[in-house]
């Protein structure tokens, strides 16, 4: 039980950190993350991370780098979750051939391979930070789509829904508001969730060189260490920092999302 | 005036066990201003009849005959008709009170939703309105009841809630289904207070039903005493518990605990194949040859409508 809390607890504090970073990026870095200095220098009091193959200070470019990733995963994720929000109510509460269709759609999205397909979509259209944002919300809402359709169907055949029907509200009222927010304590761990595979998809992308150069984000950071000679040559200040704070990022959005169905759970009972 | 008819309902459920005979050939007449209530033991058809004037019967019901609402059908209705009738014309208070409520939501919120829905009310408004309601309902404290959670209530308290937000659009036909049911004779008492009091401010007439004898004759005008999905018997109230006509009514009265707490022998038959004949004869003390085959047709006799053999 006390462990429990801990976890939660540290899980809020680790994303409001990051959170607070993101957003107050330009006053915490020391340089622009474009101003450029001696390269390939090691970590000193001038710069703590050293600098890059450019002479970028990498501290700054590391706290450059939350802003990409946070406004990818939650942007991504909230177009994944309103996506699949608005299929899985109206499959899970209108049933019948609107469920067959929509369903039939979310089979078809979830047998695509979602990483190859960002490859080849990153590959031709211009690599753009909001397209790459835009293209991982249109693949990831599947799972979404069908827990909130689950849940919508228990729901939808509750006393109180039968209840809002008999006192004669029409059926966009009672998903808005009957059956919405009881669909809330499912759908907001799912949205952390989708958060955190986002900013790994993300990650992946830019390390494969396919993200967006003009947005530096912690993927295209290692990306960058890693063809220009900085693993070979151990420089650890350069590629470690990006992929703990990526691994630490993530981590902790999970920890806030179990969180959140722990307290679902609760409420169920 | 008649405002809600009945007409050969007949209501039977799919079912992977084979068709389930819920309700057979039922029809009885609701008049302005009068309380009927139906009376019978559990899975005798009663919520059934409710859910289908309703129109709120699971998919796999198929409903034949007619539910006449000032001569309209309500069967024949879409859904948007339908929306504009449930809860301004004829409402229904939910049997479980307890999921009958969102639990997300308070009961202000609950109660002024019909008023801001359908009269295109202000909330502030809305919310006077309710509390006025509740005042007049007896309700300790209506301005706190506003603001709490269902789950911060007792079941009577949500029981009475319930009443309130079906009623507070003052429908013209309130179906109350098993309302007293798990109160205690206090909240009994007082739940019944509570539906001859709304029914009285608005001049309804109500539809009450329930498995209990007690609270249906102290509310109701007339009553129909149902047996696997038919009525049995029906008529004055009065007259019924001074005389009952029917053996399966006779037997009810006998089984309540001042008559002596006699059960009515055997259980109630099978829905998806029930008897030949009177569907009661297994257990009727006065059976005859003739009730194995054929169901009695319906007499009248001192005002009463009976369906047995020992009166044709």
């Amino acid at each position: 039980m006390k462990s429990r809390t801990f976890w939660n607890r540290s899980g809020l504090i680790l994303v409001a950190f990051f959170v607070f970073v993101a957003i107050f990026a330009d006053l915490i870095a020391p340089h622009s993350p474009w101003e450029r200095f001696e390269p390939y220098t090691k970590p000193s009091t001038k710069h703590w991370l050293g600098t890059n193959d450019i002479g970028n200070d990498i501290l700054s470019e590391l706290i450059h780098g939350s802003r990409a990733s946070l406004i990818v995963g939650v942007g991504a994720s909230a177009i994944a979750t309103l996506l699949g929000l608005f299929i899985g109510l109206i499959s899970g509460y209108f049933k019948g051939f609107a469920d067959e269709l929509l369903m039939g759609v979310t089979d078809i999205f979830l047998m695509i391979p979602r990483i190859p397909l960002l490859i080849i979509l990153a590959a031709f259209l211009k690599s753009s930070f909001w397209i790459i944002m835009l293209a991982l919300g249109l693949l990831w809402w599947t799972s979404t789509a069908r827990v909130v359709r689950s849940r919508t169907l228990q729901v939808r055949e509750m006393d109180f829904v039968t209840s809002s029907k008999c006192l004669g509200f029409k059926n966009r009222h009672i998903i808005l508001s009957d059956i919405l927010p009881n669909i809330f304590p499912v759908a907001l761990p799912k949205f952390m969730l989708t958060v955190a595979t986002a900013m790994i998809s993300e990650a992946s992308l830019s390390f494969l060189g396919l993200g967006d150069p003009s947005m530096k984000s912690w993927g295209l950071m290692i990306n960058f260490a890693f063809i220009k000679g900085g693993l070979i040559n151990e420089m650890w200040w350069w590629y470690l920092p990006p992929g703990i704070c990526i691994v630490l990022f993530v981590f902790s959005i999970v920890l806030l999302g179990f969180s959140f169905e722990e307290e679902k759970k609760v409420a169920i009972k | 005036m008649t405002l809600l008819e009945i007409k050969n309902l007949k209501v039977t459920f799919e079912s992977s066990l084979g068709k389930v005979k819920a309700v057979e050939d039922i029809s009885f007449k609701l008049m302005a201003g009068e309380t009927l209530a139906l009376v019978g033991e559990t899975g005798s058809g009663k919520s059934t009849i409710a859910h289908s004037i309703m129109n709120i019967l699971p998919p796999n019901a198929a409903v034949k005959g007619k539910i006449l609402f000032r001569n309209q059908d309500l069967l024949q209705m879409s859904e948007k008709e339908l929306s504009q009738i449930r809860g301004k014309e004829i409402s229904l208070i939910m049997q479980n009170p307890a999921l009958a409520l969102n639990p997300v939501f308070s009961i202000g919120h609950q109660m002024t939703e019909p008023l801001v829905i359908h009269e295109s009310l202000k909330k502030s408004k809305a919310i006077l309105q309710a509390q006025d309601l509740l005042k007049r309902l007896h309700f300790k404290g209506p301005g706190v009841a506003i603001k709490s959670y269902p789950f911060e209530m007792s079941g009577g308290m949500k029981q009475r809630i319930l009443i309130g937000i079906s009623v507070i659009l003052n429908p013209k036909v309130i179906i109350a289904d098993e309302p007293t049911k798990g109160l205690d004779s206090r909240l009994k008492t007082m739940v019944l207070e509570e539906l001859k009091l709304v029914k009285e401010m608005e001049h309804s007439s109500m539809l009450f039903i329930s498995h209990d004898l007690h609270p249906a004759r102290e509310i109701s005008d007339q009553i129909a005493v149902l047996y696997a999905g038919e009525i049995l018997e029906s008529g004055l109230t009065v007259d019924f518990f001074k005389e009952p006509l029917h053996p399966y009514s006779k037997g009810l009265l006998e089984s309540l605990p001042e008559k002596g707490f006699k059960p009515i022998p055997g259980t109630p038959p099978s829905m998806i194949h029930p008897p030949e004949g009177c569907k009661f004869h297994p257990r009727c003390p006065y059976k005859k040859e003739i009730c194995t085959r054929k169901m009695p047709d319906k007499v009248t006799i001192k005002g009463r409508d009976v369906k047995c053999v020992l009166y044709n």
